[in-house]
């Protein structure tokens, strides 16, 4: 055994002493704000006070990469809401205006990586149930095109939500009204949740977020429309940062022909209520059990 | 329900009061409280006022009397040659004409079958009185748009017309905004980025 090189204790030695110029040297490099970024506790164990910090933090940060001021809310879920979504097939005529409103008011990357949280599909006339011959790519000079019916799908925001369950971090939750929301500082990027979603719901930053700083919108919320980074997932919150203010999201106020609506399940005065109630009304993927807030209705 | 419970008030007064200025005095408010509950009653049917924008007019349209003012008034139906020629009625143009809804006698206002005169920030009850579903759908907000606060604050309904030229009210094809990028692109050739 005496003609071993590299014996445990040389094996040691030398890990040890890397291991500790690596910490050294980390903590040199690393500004306090990295520092107390990469230390953030996960945003439902965040005391108010802790809160205020990263709150503060990040504005601090954002005022430095965006060259502006962002106030960020955080503004939680109001007692005795549930938020319910209706989208009229018989009228939605597929000009994707709700994609591009979407766009404007939730900062998401705008190119290399484009991410979209509306998609609106295409489907021939009379084929509502076979998603397979969906297109979503289609660019006529005008629409709608005879012959075809046009489906926005986003985030269902789930009752049974499967992207929750499969989140290794549980950096993706359910909010007391509903929303499904994803703590970006928490969210380590697997995709598990992507592949969960039968609705392909949410989008990944695979580089770092491109928005053009004039178009940024600075009233954010931190499970919403707050600039993401590269490597987490992002999705469609019903513009929480908009809905828990009582305001309309910005989909709805987007869509040129009311095929949007929104409102409050539990409160049996509105709108949703009423076309739950009145209209021919169906959720996508009903089978799947994940019980959306999002219902799709007839109003012909 | 409400004769019932009138006639065992009426019972009670009559029967408990049995000094007779005192049981004048009774009925009479009895009588005053009751025409008061009916009166707004009443009100209730009547078309309650909807946050609605201004009116989408034609520039330099409005007020119509500015020009039919000194206008001799034609009641007779014909094809307007001179003037707004640029309408072409494609709304039930077998059926109706311009005094249909205009009114003749107030051009800044419009007329309801019965009669009644309404003002153009009113447009939805002349609609509603052919289109009484779509009328009930926009009323509560399923039909139509509406934007702003759906609660704690200003909200604004999106007339009939702001969506519908009333005299030609079917939707007009529009231009789609561009398509997603493809995955395989890096650059969306419809957007020019």
């Amino acid at each position: 055994m005496a003609d071993k090189r590299f014996t445990r204790r040389d094996f040691l030695k030398i890990a040890s002493v890397a291991t500790l110029s690596g910490v050294g040297l980390s903590g040199i490099s690393c500004k306090k704000a990295d520092l107390e970024e990469f230390l953030q506790k996960h945003y439902l164990e965040m005391t108010d006070e802790e809160k205020k910090q990263t709150i503060k933090r990040l504005e601090e940060k954002y005022l430095k990469k965006y060259g502006k001021k962002f106030t960020i809310s955080t503004q939680g879920a109001k007692p005795g809401t549930l938020w319910g979504y209706g989208l009229d097939l018989s009228r939605c005529i597929g000009c994707r205006r709700c994609v591009y409103g979407c766009v404007k008011e939730n900062n998401p990357s705008r190119y290399n990586p484009q991410l979209h949280w509306i998609r609106v599909v295409r489907l021939p006339e009379g084929s509502l149930i076979n998603l397979e011959k969906t297109e979503h790519y289609y660019n006529p000079p005008l629409v709608p095109e005879p012959g075809y019916v046009y489906m926005p799908v986003q985030c269902q925001h789930c009752e049974n939500p499967p992207c929750v369950k499969v989140c290794p971090v549980r950096a993706t939750w359910k909010e007391p009204d509903g929303l499904v929301v994803v703590d970006y500082n928490w969210c380590i990027g697997c995709r598990y949740c992507i592949a969960a979603c039968p609705y392909k719901g949410r989008v990944f930053n695979w580089a770092e977020p491109n928005i053009p700083p004039e178009e940024l919108n600075t009233a954010v919320h931190y499970l919403g429309n707050r600039p993401r980074y590269k490597n987490v997932v992002d999705k469609c919150t019903f513009c929480v940062q908009r809905v828990r203010q009582g305001r309309y999201p910005a989909c709805v106020e987007a869509c040129p022909t009311g095929t949007r609506k929104f409102g409050n399940l539990l409160d049996p005065n509105s709108e949703i209520r009423y076309l739950i109630d009145h209209k021919r009304v169906f959720r996508l993927k009903e089978d799947l059990n994940t019980e959306p807030k999002f219902y799709y209705f007839f109003g012909l | 329900m409400l004769f019932g419970a009138c006639v065992l008030i009426l019972f009670k007064i009559t029967s408990v009061l049995q000094n007779k200025p005192m049981r004048r005095a009774a009925l009479l408010s009895f009588f005053v409280i009751l025409s008061v509950f009916c009166w707004s009653l009443d009100g209730r049917g009547k078309e309650e006022d909807f946050p609605v924008p201004r009116p989408p007019f034609s520039e330099g349209i409005f007020p119509c009397s500015s020009c039919h003012a000194g206008m001799e008034v034609n009641t007779k139906r014909r094809e307007l040659k001179e003037e707004h020629t640029n309408i072409q009625l494609k709304h039930g143009s077998i059926s109706r004409w311009c005094l249909d809804c205009h009114d003749a006698a107030n051009r800044d206002m419009l007329r309801l079958v019965n009669g009644d005169r309404i003002d153009f920030s009113h447009s939805y009850e002349l609609c509603g009185q052919c289109h009484g579903p779509t009328y009930r759908d926009w009323k509560v907000g399923v039909h139509g748009k509406r934007i702003g606060y759906f609660e704690g604050g200003p909200r604004t309904y999106f007339l009939c017309v702001n969506c519908h030229n009333p005299h030609d009210p079917k939707f007009k094809p529009i231009k789609p905004e561009p398509p997603p990028f493809k995955p395989l692109y890096r650059y969306n050739p419809a957007a020019g980025k």
